[in-house]
C-alpha cells in the first residue's frame, strides 16, 4: 500500500541565543492510509516538533530541512503557504494535549467549528450550521444544539476534547495527529476520549498519529510504535512485537521503569542520568551515556538505524529474544 | 506504630458568589474527611479533578482551615491550639507540589530556598543552616554545586528533588504530596518514587500522596481513600481496594485506567457520563448517574461510609459488586 503520510530525513532545527538546537534529527516516518501509529518519547525527545513541522505551525526561528516531506503524493516542501493551508486542516488535521488553551476563549465552540467547515468545505449558513450539530452528536456531546452557543470555559476538559476532536475531524481529514489527546484529562475521560478516537478512526479509515508518552495508551491504540529519544527514531516495530521483545535498551529500559512492572513498594528500575541537551550531546549514540550496556564503539561512534525481521533499532548491539545485547560479553 | 497525623470529619466549605443579590452558593468541597495515619505509612486520595483532592491536601498542610471538623497533629489538634503552638505544629507537615517549575522562587538560589523554612523558624546560625542545607543536597541526590545555582538551572526531575529536600529541612513527621510525579517523564518518575520510598524508610515519613496514577498509587500506597465530589467513597488497605474494590466507582477508576497489552486486546471499561458540578450535587448518592448498580434507593438516599470485608465503603450494593466481580 503506498504510503499516505511520507516522511525522508527531516530535521528541524532552532536558533536559540546559546546556539542551534537540533530537536529533530534526520526522522523518518510512513503512515499508510488507515493506520493507527504511536510515537513515544520523553520531553525533548521531538515528537510534538515533528509533527508541528509537518503541519507548518513552526515559529520563524525554526529551521526545517527535509529530503522528502509527502503527504498523498503532494510534495509539501515546494507548496506555497497558500496551498498548504488548503491541505492542512483538510486532510490533515490536529488535536492538541491542552483542549482548553487550544480553543479561542473570545468565541463560542459553534463559531469555531463553522469557521473550519466554511474555509474547506464551503456551504451554506445552514448546512454547516447542521453539520457542527452533527459533528458533535458524533462527538458524543450531549444536547449538541444548545452546546454550539457555549463558550469553551463554560465546558469541562473532557467536552473541550470533544469540540476539538470535531473540529479536526469537521473536513473529514485523511490524517489525524492528536499530540498528547488525553494526558490533561482524568483516566475516566481518558478513556472515553481514546475510544472515541478509535471508533472514529475505524469507521472513517482515517489514519493517525498518536503522540503521547503513556505506553500503555500507545498499547491499546496504535499497531505500530516510532521510539523516539533526542530528536532521533531509535525503534520502530508493531506494537505487540515493541512491547513483547524490545530490541533498543532505550525501549526496554522505559518499559521496565514503569510501576506496573515492579513488586509493590519495591524500588523502581530507573534510568539514571538526563537526556542530553543543547551543549551536551555525545559524540556516539545520544543514548550511551545513560545505557546500562554501552561500549567504547557507542561511545565514540553513533550508530545507523538497523533493520531487523520485525523493525528498525538504533543500535549496534540490540537486544535478543531475552533481553541481552547481542555480541556483548555478560 | 504512632499516629501522627488523625482527621475527624474535616470538612471545607467554599462560598461561590452569584450576583450582587443572590444568596452565594455553597461549594463542598471536601465533606466529611475522617482517617488516621501512622508514621512510616501512606495514604494514597486519588479521584478526578474536582473531587476535593487538593482542597483536602491544604487543609491537612495546615494553609487553609477545616470549616468543621478536626485535623490533630501528633495528637494535638490544631485548631484549639495556641498561635505559637500552632506554628510549632504546622513544622511537623510540609508540602510538595506538583508543578516543579512554579513552585521554586526563580529569584533565589538553591541554598536560600532551603534554609529559608530554617531562618522562619529555628534560630540555627548562618553556618549551621548552609550546613544542614548542604546535607540535605546530599541526602536528596543532588551535587553540592547546587547549592549556589538557580532553579531554571535543574530538569524538572532535580526540581522536584528540590522541593523535596525544602520539606525536609525542618524533619517533619507527615509529607503531603500533592501529585508529586505527574509532571516528569517516566524514567525520572521512577527516580522520585524511589527516593521518596528510601526517605520513608530511613526519616520514618507518613505521606499523604495525592494523586490520579493508580498505577503509581499502588506502588507507593499502604492504604487509599477515593473520593468523589468531596466524600470519600471507599477507603482501605490498597491491595484489598485494587483487587477486590466494593465501591462502583473504584471499580470504574481502576476499569478505565490504561495497560500495557498485546495481542488481543480487551477494551477498558469506561464509565460514561463526567463529574455532577459541585454546586448542584445530585439527591442521593452522587455516584448515581453515573452507576451500573444504581437503584432508587440510590437516587433518595445517601449511603454512608460503613464497613464492609474489612474496608470503609459508602454504597448501598457494596456487597452485590463484591459479588458481581467474584
Amino acid at each position: 500500500m503506498p504510503a499516505l503520510l511520507e516522511i525522508r530525513g527531516l530535521t528541524v532545527e532552532f536558533a536559540t541565543s546559546r546556539g542551534t538546537l537540533r530537536a529533530v534529527d534526520h526522522v523518518d516516518m510512513d503512515v499508510a492510509e488507515g493506520e493507527v501509529l504511536g510515537v513515544v518519547g520523553e520531553s525533548g525527545s521531538g515528537k510534538s516538533v515533528s509533527m508541528l513541522a509537518l503541519m507548518g505551525l513552526l515559529g520563524s526561528n525554526a529551521k526545517l530541512t527535509a529530503d522528502r516531506l509527502a503527504f498523498a503524493g503532494t510534495d509539501l516542501l515546494t507548496l506555497t503557504p497558500r496551498q498548504r493551508r488548503k491541505l492542512v486542516g483538510k486532510d490533515v488535521a490536529m488535536i492538541f494535549q491542552e483542549p482548553t488553551t487550544s480553543l479561542n476563549p473570545c468565541f463560542t465552540v459553534g463559531f469555531q467549528i463553522v469557521e473550519a467547515l466554511k474555509e474547506h468545505m464551503g456551504g451554506t449558513r445552514k448546512w454547516r450550521r447542521d453539520r457542527a450539530v452533527e459533528l458533535l452528536t458524533l462527538v458524543g456531546i450531549p444536547d449538541p444544539g444548545a452546546r454550539l452557543n457555549a463558550f469553551p470555559h463554560q465546558l469541562s476538559g473532557g467536552m473541550n476534547q470533544r469540540v476539538m476532536i470535531a473540529m479536526a475531524i469537521a473536513c473529514q481529514p485523511r490524517l489525524l495527529i492528536a499530540d498528547e489527546p488525553t494526558t490533561a484529562l482524568d483516566v475516566t475521560i481518558q478513556a472515553q476520549i481514546l475510544e472515541l478516537l478509535t471508533r472514529l478512526q475505524r469507521q472513517h479509515n482515517m489514519a493517525m498519529v498518536l503522540i503521547t508518552h503513556d505506553m500503555a495508551v500507545v498499547s491499546e491504540t496504535a499497531q505500530r510504535v516510532q521510539v523516539m529519544y533526542a530528536g532521533q527514531l531509535v525503534e520502530t516495530r508493531s506494537a505487540d512485537e515493541l512491547f513483547t521483545r524490545p530490541r533498543h535498551p532505550y525501549t526496554a529500559a522505559l518499559l521496565s521503569s514503569l510501576p506496573e512492572h515492579a513488586e509493590r513498594r519495591a524500588r523502581l528500575a530507573t534510568i539514571p542520568g538526563l537526556v542530553p541537551g543543547i551543549g551536551d550531546r555525545p559524540v556516539g549514540c545520544l543514548f550511551s551515556p545513560r545505557c546500562a550496556y554501552a561500549t567504547d564503539r557507542c561511545r565514540g561512534e553513533r550508530p545507523a538505524l538497523y533493520r531487523d525481521p520485525e523493525g528498525l533499532a538504533r543500535c549496534f548491539y540490540p537486544l535478543d529474544d531475552s533481553g541481552r545485547p547481542e555480541g556483548v560479553a555478560a | 506504630m504512632t499516629v501522627v497525623m488523625e482527621a475527624k470529619g474535616v470538612r471545607r466549605y467554599y462560598e461561590v458568589r452569584k450576583g450582587m443579590l443572590a444568596k452565594p452558593a455553597v461549594v463542598r468541597a471536601v465533606d466529611g474527611v475522617s482517617f488516621t495515619l501512622e508514621a512510616g505509612k501512606t495514604l494514597a486520595i486519588v479521584g478526578e479533578s474536582g473531587c476535593g483532592k487538593s482542597s483536602l491536601a491544604r487543609v491537612l498542610a495546615m494553609l487553609e482551615q477545616p470549616t468543621d471538623g478536626e485535623l490533630l497533629i501528633d495528637g494535638l489538634p490544631t485548631l484549639a491550639q495556641e498561635p505559637d503552638r500552632r506554628v510549632k505544629l504546622r513544622r511537623a507537615v510540609q508540602m510538595v507540589f506538583q508543578n516543579p517549575y512554579g513552585s521554586l522562587n526563580p529569584r533565589h538560589t538553591v541554598g536560600r530556598i532551603l534554609e529559608e523554612p530554617l531562618e522562619i523558624n529555628t534560630d540555627l546560625s548562618r553556618e549551621a543552616r548552609a550546613e544542614a542545607a548542604r546535607a540535605i543536597l546530599a541526602r536528596v541526590g543532588l551535587r553540592p554545586e547546587a547549592y549556589g545555582r538557580y532553579p531554571h538551572m535543574f530538569s524538572g526531575g532535580q526540581r522536584q528533588r528540590i522541593a523535596i529536600a525544602r520539606a525536609l529541612m525542618l524533619n517533619p513527621r507527615v509529607v503531603i504530596a500533592d501529585e508529586p510525579v505527574s509532571a516528569l517523564d517516566i524514567s525520572i518518575q521512577g527516580q522520585i518514587l524511589n527516593l521518596l520510598m528510601d526517605l520513608q524508610d530511613e526519616l520514618q515519613l507518613a505521606y499523604v500522596f495525592v494523586s490520579h496514577d493508580l498505577g503509581v498509587v499502588h506502588h507507593i500506597a499502604d492504604e487509599v481513600m477515593v473520593m468523589y465530589l468531596g466524600r470519600p467513597v471507599e477507603h482501605g488497605e490498597t491491595s484489598l481496594l485494587f483487587d477486590r474494590p466494593a465501591h462502583p466507582y473504584t471499580r470504574a477508576l481502576l476499569g478505565s485506567r490504561p495497560r500495557i497489552q498485546t495481542g488481543d486486546k480487551t477494551p477498558r471499561k469506561t464509565l460514561s457520563g463526567e463529574l455532577p458540578s459541585p454546586l448542584r450535587p445530585p439527591p442521593g448518592c452522587a455516584f448515581h448517574q453515573r452507576c451500573t448498580f444504581a437503584t432508587e434507593l440510590c437516587m433518595r438516599d445517601r449511603p454512608e461510609l460503613r464497613q464492609v470485608e474489612g474496608r470503609a465503603v459508602a454504597c448501598h450494593h457494596a456487597e452485590t459488586v463484591l459479588a458481581a466481580a467474584a
